[in-house]
């Protein structure tokens, strides 16, 4: 090999062991006790039992994966209607004025969510919906980002499609649903990935508006067993691990679609 | 009749967006002029009175605030450039055909982006404990004698925060740099090679002019996204010690659900990131332009 793909080969390849390591090291670190994690102990040990039966002590763990699946899974049936609906009209239904509104979308795409916070909690206090569900998922649904990824991606909806379901007396509605959905579902399972991974993996907002622990989702309850100065890190392993182990398999699964799904909005 | 048809495209085409719109207006439009009119409130808790310009005198005599807008800059100004650059050399390599292992290579770099922040955080944390597996490795290849101060020294815990956002992002951004790089038709670096032309130039005279549609995107987001930096800091370092790691989205937080909460005062420091990210934006996009004449 030259010198030069000598360089190369290092270089990527230790990256890519810096990249991976972590997942091996949560993975060994399950299996040893916290003042073994602490330690740096390398090892794979014999306290993978203890950690887990402490972890479901400490975290209602068939409870707040129910949580998580009611907002992820809730919520992105919500964003992707909502996104699927407005990307599909403003690309089928040219008027300027839509288009004005359009691009003021788009400058909505750089507001940054610590200044929405505040009003969002006291709008949520309000209407009395602290500690619920929907108070998560609803300033969640509507998403710039989706609509502009929707917007983008119909641009490749052949409008002879539309064309020919109009003439078969197919109303605009039955279209969308009938014709669009069917003719986009890599679109719609791209899309799923990305908005169901940021859903699952939200903290801040969740943080700020749920209260007790029955109402936690996975990713906040992991985060507040970790969270203390003197944490079980055993425990916690086990917690990190349960909180990736669903979107790792997701993107195992759907390795080329993930990938795809995430640079559909800058095509 | 033409006009009709016309009538009834608009009012389809209205029924369509207006779901996302009313949804839109409600969550993100009422919310951020609402924080415009609050950051001009003063008082605790849900008794907010007219306080005018008193907020914005209280950031200039506030050590605390300046600490965060310093963090959170330097973060920025740091961690942002390290992460794209080896992105892009990442994509550079990883673009080369003949480079072996290099789907392999693809998906392990990738792999970070698929853990949520919260969980990767709790791990990193354990791992930089002060007698923890990474100390043990530096000692190891006598990088360090007594190992790193990682969580205790303020220099030393912004180092960590760096480092996990860089690992976290990294791929993240290697991934969009392949696409475009993929978009370029090879037959240009084929003439490029006949004609004699060097491997680096190949890559800053041709690739880097292309790329630079893609490069201005992933420097956006990266840039919103380190302004609003929480999750890592708040989970790794507590904004620790002494506050070296306290970031403006902490900082927010802190006020309005920490103690006394000072919703007023917090939207202010709210909109020093509107400001911020708006500012950035518009130069980046003013930099691109420039540099493409």
């Amino acid at each position: 090999m030259k010198p030069v793909s000598i360089l190369r080969h290092g270089f990527v390849g230790l990256v890519a062991v810096w990249s991976v390591f972590p997942f091996v090291w949560m993975a060994v670190a399950a299996t040893n006790s916290s003042a073994d994690v602490i330690k740096g102990r390398t090892l794979p040990g014999g306290y993978l039992i203890e950690n887990i039966q402490a972890f479901m002590t400490a975290v209602d763990l068939p409870r707040v994966l129910w949580n998580s699946a009611i907002i992820s899974g809730v919520g992105t049936v919500l964003t992707l209607t909502v996104s699927a609906l407005a990307g599909y009209g403003f690309e089928m239904f040219r008027s300027r004025f839509r288009e004005r509104v359009f691009a003021g979308l788009m400058l909505m795409l750089s507001i940054p969510f610590a200044a929405l916070m505040i009003p969002l909690f006291v709008m949520m206090a309000k209407a009395k919906l602290i500690n619920s569900y929907s108070a998560v998922i609803l300033p969640m649904v509507a998403s710039v980002f989706v609509i502009f990824y929707f917007r983008q991606a119909t641009k490749a909806f052949p409008r002879e499609l539309r064309d020919a379901a109009k003439i078969d007396g197919l109303s605009e509605w039955q279209i969308f649903a009938f014709v669009y959905v069917p003719v986009m579902r890599s679109t719609f399972a791209a899309a799923t990935i990305i908005v169901f991974m940021a859903n699952w993996n939200n903290y801040l907002w969740p943080l700020v508006v749920l209260q007790t622990n029955d109402k936690f989702t996975l990713t906040l309850a992991v985060a507040s067993v970790g969270i203390g100065y003197t944490p079980d890190y055993g425990l916690i392993m086990v917690g990190a691990i349960a909180a990736t182990l669903p979107t790792l398999l997701i993107f195992f699964l759907l390795q080329r679609r993930f990938v795809e799904g995430m640079l559909g909005a800058v095509k | 009749m033409a006009s009709g048809v016309a009538r009834r495209e608009g009012i389809a085409g209205w029924g369509f967006v207006m779901p996302a719109l009313v949804l839109l207006g409600v969550f993100m439009i009422y919310p951020i002029l609402s924080s415009l009119w609050m950051s001009f409130q003063v008082g605790k808790g849900m008794n907010l009175q007219f306080g005018g310009f008193r907020n914005i005198a209280r950031l200039a005599g506030d050590a605390v605030f300046l600490k965060a807008l310093a963090n959170t800059l330097l973060f920025l100004v740091i961690q942002v450039p390290i992460m794209l650059v080896t992105g892009l050399v990442l994509a550079a390599i990883l673009n080369d055909q003949t480079f072996r292992g290099r789907t392999v290579y693809r998906a392990m770099i990738f792999l970070p982006c698929v853990t949520s922040l919260a969980a990767y955080s709790v791990v990193f944390k354990a791992m930089f404990t002060a007698d923890g597996v990474i100390n043990h490795v530096l000692m190891a290849l006598h990088l360090s004698d007594t190992g790193v101060p990682w969580m205790t020294d303020p220099f030393w815990a912004r180092v960590l925060v760096i480092i996990a956002i860089t690992w976290r992002w990294t791929g993240y951004n290697m991934v969009f740099y392949l696409a475009a790089m993929q978009n370029i038709d090879r037959s240009i670096y084929e003439a490029a090679r006949i004609d004699g032309v060097p491997v680096w130039a190949r890559f800053s005279r041709l690739t880097l002019p292309m790329m630079k549609p893609v490069i201005l995107f992933t420097t956006v987001i990266s840039t919103i996204g380190t302004l609003q930096l929480f999750d890592e800091p708040n989970l790794l370092t507590r904004g620790g010690p002494s506050d070296a790691t306290l970031t403006l989205s902490m900082y927010i937080y802190k006020l309005s659900f920490q103690f006394m909460p000072s919703f007023g005062y917090a939207a202010t420091v709210s909109y020093v990131i509107v400001l911020l990210v708006g500012l950035l934006t518009v130069v980046q996009f003013f930099f691109a332009r420039d540099r493409l004449k």
